[in-house]
């Protein structure tokens, strides 16, 4: 495995937001995180980034990266490979980049924190990358500001900057989600492409069932800072075992279907102060039992496949309701 | 962006001339006749009659208005009723003064407050923070002359370190300058200090939250570089533009330290053109400030568009 976290805890002051999250990504591989809103995929990612620097924030929990043992715990434990071995763009193209300075020195900056080469290499470097995501024109663009590019274009730009080091490991939360139906779906095949040319390994988080099926090797469901259901896609897509993912997967009718949101489970997320004790979901489960009061450990169903439901597998436990 | 700039000057033209007619106005409301000022003893109505006929102050008011103002647009203020000086002279001779106050008081005030500023937005809702805000504060709510005093009888009585009065300009002796204009660039300083901390802290704290801060993190560029390049590069137009307007109001604020510390600037100028009723003076002294300050603006406005290139490529 090139990343590996285990029994991830975040917890912003009192409050607890990430409850003892296992990820685990192999080269070469991209593993989807879906969940709704505030279900904690992007505190989850920033937090292997080392991005949650707020006060009041705690982090627990064991990782590793490429072999070596990682220190998510404090904000200085992944600044060697932060923006080098592992990097990430974001959900806002619009606000991510920096509106004082030019694009190429934007871009050329990451080599330059990271690669002991001249400022002129660096821009060669830089121009390079432009040009594999697609950049119209990169020579002229090098020299213009964040605001006289398009949001998709600027998006291009995050991915060039991510990219421009050759990281084995590309976080994207939500990338697509702020832009354009035609434009998400040219960055979405940006980003498989370059995925695929080079070995990388990527975690893509996204609301979108739809991108999942369409990007993912592996897929991981969150839901109120905890993991649950995770396995291949195809695992998951044609055998959810966890009644959180099969109300997901009630959104969209099938793994080619046309793209919906995830608001078709009833109900919403609880918030800090209501959440229950034991499984976090049994609020809104149809197959809510007493036993749901304890919290359900995640368990191995298949080879890769585990499901954090006291009753899975369903099919077993409830027969024709699944 | 030059037409951006050129329709700033256009603006300013109708407030200098604004000014001018304020200024002129307010001086023939004001209670004292010049004259009376000016004859002393004299009480010969006859002579006093030939006097202002001789200043032209039987004229209707927009004649004399129009020759003051004619006169200006060509750098002549009129002359001292009391000296008989050219006005412009005058000014020539107490600007420098007051000028290197300002501007050692402004880099007093930059050379303290930015650093604070930046360290304690960085270190928000830690001790230093709060200490860095009451210093601030005191520096803003302690009145100069309070601290002008204070300072004179410590450092210059007391420990006789530093001269309490007086101007010598730097081209004839630089240390001795220095010497000499410290305490006053201090106490003149820290006000300002405290309010260029203050609004450097809280343009740090907008900035720092933005998202294009977490991509420079991500992007693995170091904390310090962080702060101090993506960070305080787009929190400096906000400050930039504030002390360039600052500048004018500490030029104003000079006038009360020069008094404390008995420096022969622009500050004594007007308050003993005043005392005599001069109001040449006062009339040259309040539109060369006015016009000063209007050129601030201009500066504030210009450093703002250059600052930002959104503006610079319009
Ligand atoms: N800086 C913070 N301080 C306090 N709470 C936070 C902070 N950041 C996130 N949270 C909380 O953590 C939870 C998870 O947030 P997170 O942003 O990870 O959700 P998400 O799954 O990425 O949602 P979305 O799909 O809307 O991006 C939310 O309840 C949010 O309110
Ligand atoms: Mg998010």
């Amino acid at each position: 495995m090139l990343l590996r976290v285990e029994d991830l805890q975040v917890a912003f002051g009192a409050t607890q937001v990430i409850s003892g999250v296992d990820l685990a990504v192999a080269a070469g591989e991209t593993l989807a995180i879906v969940g709704e809103s505030g279900s904690g995929k992007s505190v989850t990612s920033l937090a292997v980034m080392g991005l949650l620097g707020a006060k009041g924030v705690r982090i627990a929990g064991r990782a590793e990266f490429d072999g070596q043992p990682l220190d998510l715990t404090r904000p200085g434990g992944t600044a060697k490979l932060r923006g080098d071995q592992i990097a990430m763009i974001f959900q806002e193209p619009m606000t991510s980049l920096n509106p004082a300075f030019r694009i190429g020195d934007q871009i050329a900056e990451a080599v330059l924190c990271h690669r002991s080469v001249s400022e002129v290499e660096a821009k060669g470097r830089a121009l390079d990358i432009m040009r594999k995501v697609g950049i119209s024109a990169p020579e002229r663009r090098m020299r213009q500001y964040p605001h006289e590019l398009s949001g998709g274009m600027r998006q291009r730009v995050m991915i060039a900057m991510a990219l421009v080091n050759e990281p084995q490991l590309l976080i994207a939360d939500e990338p697509t989600t702020a832009l354009d139906v035609t434009i998400q779906a040219q960055i979405l095949d940006l980003i498989s492409r370059l995925q695929r040319d080079r070995g990388m390994a990527v975690v893509f988080i996204t609301h979108d069932l739809g991108v999942v099926a369409q990007v993912a090797h592996r897929v991981a469901v969150m839901y109120a800072g905890r993991i649950a259901e995770t396995g291949s896609v195809a695992q998951v897509f044609d055998d959810p075992q966890h009644p959180y993912t099969i109300g997901l997967l009630g959104s969209i009718p099938s793994l080619t279907g046309p793209r919906t949101r995830l608001t078709t489970v009833p109900g919403s997320v609880p918030s800090p102060a209501e959440m229950p004790q034991g499984c976090r979901f049994s609020t809104r489960c149809p197959f809510a039992q007493p036993k749901c009061a304890q919290q359900p450990l995640l368990r191995e169903i298949a080879a890769g496949h585990r499901a954090a439901c006291h009753f899975a597998p369903l099919e077993l436990n409830f027969g024709a309701a699944a | 962006m030059l037409n951006l700039f050129l329709r700033r000057v256009l603006v300013a033209i109708p407030t200098i001339l604004l000014i001018s007619v304020f200024v002129f106005a307010l001086q023939k409301l004001l209670p004292g006749d010049p004259v009376l000022a000016m004859a002393g003893e004299e009480r010969d109505p006859v002579a006093l009659a030939a006097i202002r006929e001789q200043l032209g102050l039987n004229d209707p008011l927009p004649v004399q208005y129009f020759r003051w103002l004619a006169g200006a647009l060509q750098g002549d203020l009129g002359t001292s009723l009391r000296t008989g000086q050219p006005v412009t002279q005058l000014i020539v001779q107490k600007l420098p003064v007051t000028l290197q106050l300002g501007v050692m008081a402004l880099l007093i005030a930059l050379v303290i407050g930015i650093p604070a500023g930046i360290i304690s937005a960085v270190r928000k809702g830690t001790v230093t923070d709060y200490a860095a805000n009451m210093v601030a504060l005191s520096g803003m709510s302690i009145p100069n002359f309070w601290l002008g005093i204070m300072l004179i009888m410590l450092v210059s009585v007391r420990w006789q370190l530093l001269p309490a009065s007086g101007y010598v300009p730097p081209t004839q002796d630089f240390v001795q300058s220095m010497r000499t204009m410290i305490m006053p660039a201090f106490v003149l300083g820290t006000g300002l200090a405290g309010a260029l901390m203050r609004h450097t802290r809280s343009s740090m704290l907008g900035v720092l939250k933005q998202d294009y801060v977490r991509t420079a993190r991500a992007k693995g560029v170091p904390e310090r570089r962080v702060v101090l390049k993506h960070a305080f590069r787009n929190a400096l137009t906000p400050i930039v533009t504030l002390t360039a307007l600052l500048f004018g109001e500490l030029i104003a604020g000079a006038v009360l330290t020069e008094q404390i510390f008995t420096i022969p600037g622009f500050g004594k100028l007007v308050v003993d053109a005043v005392f005599t009723r001069d109001y040449a003076v006062v009339q040259g002294v309040v539109m060369v400030t006015a016009v000063g300050f209007i050129l601030m603006n201009l500066v504030a406005d210009m450093l703002y568009i250059l600052l930002n290139p959104r503006l610079r490529s319009a």
